[in-house]
């Protein structure tokens, strides 16, 4: 039963395509700094990188498919399973797309619910992926002192729905539980540690640091033209200086209603759209949430409490259509094309358009003339998850 | 020495005592040194998590003590794995050489005005002959390992490990034209009398500047962060080392940490004293000489300092790390070469304010420096809190 | 500009290209021959009153029962410049589904497309570099069609557990075939039956 391997492309390069001085570096699938499985063919010459082709599917767990073969609200815990650091804003968008579908307006209680998850989420995933990029530069220290933070939040959701990674919280229609008593006052009170300590400490401790900025500040630098035809989002796409966020382009869940600013890569020690902008937008970003979270806390405390299942459906099964639903997850727009047949309880296709993996196909045009330490800061600013780009 | 020579009965021939004292001295001094490793990594975990807010070891032995006893019984028992393709004899030889070469430069290091193996008259140039011995060593590891990452960290390790040598060498010219000898032993006498004749703070402000570019290039010497690309484990996985596993891991950790040792007690030696105290009083305690005690406080000071330096800087890249040896440093060390010897023959004695400005103002400058930082960091709590509001 | 504006531009521009518009759908979407979309992709980009310059998302969905059975390829565009998106699709014959690349327009279409020809088996003609992208390189079938039927080997390896071997299992018997005689790990062999 051994099917032979016919492709000729599949191991990549051959002894014949190299120079004299070159060689062929395989970085990953198990590397410190891919973040994950992710494994890249390097054509070197030395140091410096001559091409570079990226190999995905390592963790590809057929996420379309089982899509196909649960009902509609059976989807969402495995959403969760695509970006693990961030899997409320998975759910969230695929419960908004399936609400868009059957046309379900869900209350202002569980929408700024859905807020303050959204972007507690944001922030630790922000958090980790700072963090990791400092480490990738070297500065160990930075990402113990996020990581601090972020477990603060994790404790936030276990207290919220019982669970610190993979939650399942944002149901069709409606959320899986309310929040706790007392939520309001434990959020303020880790707000005002970030806002203090953690967020400043971070600014002076790695991106303002002098060698950082070296490292980061002129590699990688992806044009606004390059990122829209790449279909970079979020981060990256801002970092690029284009001030494009979903939040304010086309507002969800009441983020209208909210004071915050895009923040955009200002291109100040280098051309813009490089790994620092990038990496400062997803820094000053973390701020952004807090100040969006201080005012819907602020909502929350003055609203009543509200049945969060309220809306949810007994029974999910829209009608015959498709949408096109997206948000904007903390690593950029995350799209869920929904199409449903009409008749079964299962969603007939489900395509996710996943910011890394469009991050990713951009990686071979950036990394073409770096050092291979430059190819680990090129990585880390993208702020891929494989879980999300395999899927 | 002398202390154990006191101890052994009077009524031995004298050849005996001698000999008893100085066996039982290299027992305890080899012992001392090999042993040194498991303290410096276990302070290392401490500061680390002191930096990182977290607590560090704590499990094993009393705040945890004996956590890197642990970490090295394990990596004693764990299976020594030779890869594929390796070339054994060299894959063996590389960690015993790289120890070797770390270990060394013991040999004429001065703890006390007596306690010192060999008083060579060419320290100096013995000590920078065997630390770059290791470069020996890394590349050996590098090539024999049949690994693409572990070659390059071995070509990034040569390279920059010859580079750094050159600024470290025209610090030392300074302080060898000061002395007029090689002998570590000398450089440490014409330090006498307290705090003011260190070299750190003689020729006000020059010293400073050629003590930096030493711990600088020293730093890059043995392969510590800022400038450990040779291991760069973002990077190159390990980067020599990848390959190695059990005691040849251990080994080459080992003479990291000795190499630290090694790079900070130079430091102190030729710019901090060597075993003089801060002050002619705390030289000794009754007929007890604290020379040692000077010594070693100082080198673990600046391995502090190395160790601050490693959890609080990113890492550069290899051709940052090639600008800051040929185009930064290189341009100084020789400009203070040229200076030095010129002030050496002008002022043989040193500045007139030597004696009373150069310490003081020094002191205050890092006391300066101190200051402003804390300053940073509370306005920018300050004004975090601010914008909170 | 709505999105019947849109389509009635590429109709002016295409003609018999766009063969139909459907502009009840919630999000409404016209179709395209696949022989036009390849200038009607450059032709989104380029004019400025459309000038949507970006490729959301390119998805292929498998309808064995339609009427003829079909392949739809869909676009999902956007417009940075002016916040209106539109939606193309192409009609491919299921047995032979080959459409143009758009990878020429949209970088990102060459992920995405070669994403569509592994799980779906859409041929994109003038593609770079059409390999699989999610599943090995030896995988055979495109595993998103709705005939799709898991393979009982891969490589030699057991990888859909049959009622039979369910019961082997339950009989104690250690299973697994071919180079790795093994018994998968999720398989639990109760020990006291």
């Amino acid at each position: 039963m051994n099917s032979p391997i016919t492709s000729d492309q599949a191991y990549g390069w051959r002894i014949e395509d190299l120079d004299v001085d070159e060689m062929i570096l395989n970085m990953g699938p198990q590397h410190p700094s891919t973040h994950g499985v992710l494994r890249i063919e390097l054509k070197t010459d030395g140091e410096v990188v001559r091409a570079a082709r990226p190999h995905i599917g390592y963790l590809h767990r057929c996420f379309e498919k089982h899509a196909e073969s649960v009902d509609y609200p059976g989807v969402i815990p495995y959403t969760d399973r695509m970006d693990y650091v961030a899997s409320m804003g998975n759910s969230l968008g695929y419960a908004l797309a399936v609400e868009k579908l059957m046309a379900i307006e869900v209350s202002p209680y569980v929408q700024t619910i859905r807020v303050i998850m959204a972007e507690l989420q944001r922030i630790a995933s922000h958090s980790i992926a700072v963090g990791t990029y400092g480490m990738d530069i070297g500065a160990f220290t930075p990402f113990l002192h996020l990581l601090r933070d972020r477990e603060k939040i994790l404790d936030l959701f276990e207290w919220t729905c019982g669970a610190r990674l993979l939650y399942n919280y944002n149901w069709v229609g409606g959320l899986s539980h309310d929040v706790p008593e007392g939520f309001v006052k434990a959020c303020r009170q880790f707000l005002r540690e970030f806002d203090a300590i953690t967020y400043p400490e971070l600014m002076d401790l790695l991106i303002g640091n002098k060698i950082f900025i070296k490292r980061t500040a002129e590699i990688g630098v992806c044009s606004p033209e390059l990122a829209i035809s790449y279909d970079l989002t979020g981060p990256n796409l801002r970092g690029s200086g284009v001030p494009r966020d979903l939040r304010k382009d086309e507002p969800y869940c009441g983020y209208g209603q909210y004071a915050f600013d895009v923040v955009v890569g200002k291109g100040a020690y280098g051309p813009l759209g490089s790994c620092f902008d990038r990496n400062w937008v997803r820094a000053v970003e973390m701020h952004e949430s807090a100040k969006i979270l201080h005012q819907a806390v602020d909502r929350l405390e003055k609203m009543e409490r509200t049945d969060v299942r309220e809306k949810v459906p007994k029974r999910v099964k829209p009608n015959k259509g498709e949408v096109y639903g997206r948000s904007e997850a903390p690593r950029g727009q995350l799209g869920y094309y929904i199409v449903a047949d009409g008749t079964a309880v299962n969603p007939y296709r489900v395509k996710v358009k996943s910011p890394c993996f469009t991050a990713m196909s951009i990686f071979h045009v950036l990394a073409r003339g770096m050092y291979i330490a430059d190819i680990i800061a090129l990585i880390g600013s993208l702020d891929v998850v494989l879980g999300e780009i395999d899927r | 020495m002398d202390f154990i020579y006191g101890l052994l009965p009077a009524d031995l021939p004298t050849w005996v005592r001698v000999l008893g004292a100085g066996i039982a001295c290299a027992v305890i001094g080899v012992t001392a040194m090999a042993l040194g490793p498991l303290l410096y990594v276990y302070a290392e975990t401490k500061v680390a998590g002191f930096m990182q807010d977290r607590i560090g070891p704590k499990r094993v032995g009393p705040h945890g003590l004996l956590q890197t006893v642990a970490d090295a019984v394990k990596l004693l028992f764990k299976e020594a794995i030779y890869p594929a393709g390796a070339d054994k004899k060299l894959f063996i030889l590389a960690p015993c050489l790289v120890v070797v070469g770390a270990f060394l430069s013991f040999v004429v290091l001065p703890f006390g005005s007596r306690m010192q193996a060999v008083d060579l008259n060419i320290g100096l140039f013995y000590v920078v002959a065997v630390s770059s011995l290791s470069t020996v060593g890394l590349i050996m590891a590098g090539w024999a390992s049949n690994n693409k990452y572990a070659l390059f960290g071995a070509m990034r390790s040569a390279a920059q490990i010859v580079s750094y040598e050159i600024p470290a060498m025209m610090s030392l010219l300074t302080i060898v034209m000061i002395v007029g000898s090689l002998s570590l032993q000398e450089v440490v006498w014409a330090q006498q009398g307290g705090l003011q004749s260190w070299f750190l703070f003689r020729f006000f402000p020059i010293m400073p500047v050629v003590a930096i570019v030493f711990f600088t290039a020293g730093l890059a010497e043995c392969n510590r962060a800022p400038f450990d690309i040779p291991e760069a484990e973002s990077e190159l996985v390990a980067g020599f080392h990848t390959e190695y596993s059990g005691f040849f891991f251990a080994m080459f950790f080992m003479a990291e940490y000795t190499e630290m040792l090694v790079i900070s007690a130079v430091t102190s030696v030729l710019f901090l004293g060597g075993w003089w105290a801060p002050h002619p009083a705390l030289q000794q305690i009754g007929s007890v000489g604290l020379g040692p005690f000077w010594l070693i406080a100082k080198a673990w000071f600046l391995m502090f300092v190395m160790m601050w330096l490693r959890w609080t800087l990113p890492r550069l890249r290899v051709d940052q790390l090639m600008y800051v040896a040929w185009k930064v440093l290189l341009p100084i060390g020789l400009t203070l070469v040229v200076l030095v010897g010129g002030l050496v023959l002008w002022f043989p004695d040193g500045f007139a304010w030597d004696g009373w400005v150069g310490w003081p103002l020094t002191l205050a400058l890092f006391g300066f420096l101190f200051v402003v930082m804390q300053r940073a960091i509370r306005w920018s709590r300050k004004r975090a809190v601010e914008m909170a509001a | 500009m709505e999105s019947a504006g849109i389509h009635d531009r590429l109709k002016a521009r295409f003609g018999e290209g766009v063969t139909a518009f459907e502009a009840g759908a919630l999000q409404p979407f016209a179709v395209v021959t696949s022989d036009a979309i390849g200038e009607l992709a450059a032709f989104c980009k380029a004019d400025p009153d459309l000038a949507l310059d970006n490729l959301m998302c390119l998805s292929a969905v498998d309808y064995p029962k339609a009427e003829p059975p079909r392949i739809e390829v869909v676009y999902h565009l956007w417009s940075y410049r002016h916040l209106h998106g539109f939606v193309l699709k192409v009609f491919l014959p299921r047995e032979d589904p080959r459409v143009p690349t758009v990878e020429g327009v949209w970088g990102v279409a060459n992920w995405h497309e070669r994403e569509a020809y592994d799980l779906l088996g859409v041929v994109f003609e003038g593609h770079s570099d059409l390999r699989r992208i999610l599943l090995p390189d030896d995988w055979t079938g495109h595993p998103l069609r709705k005939d799709w039927v898991d393979p009982e080997f891969y490589n030699g390896m057991h990888v859909k557990p049959t009622a039979q071997m369910a019961e082997r299992a339950m009989a104690g018997e250690q299973l697994g075939v071919g180079p790795f005689d093994v018994t998968p790990p999720n398989r639990h062999v109760p020990t006291d039956q």
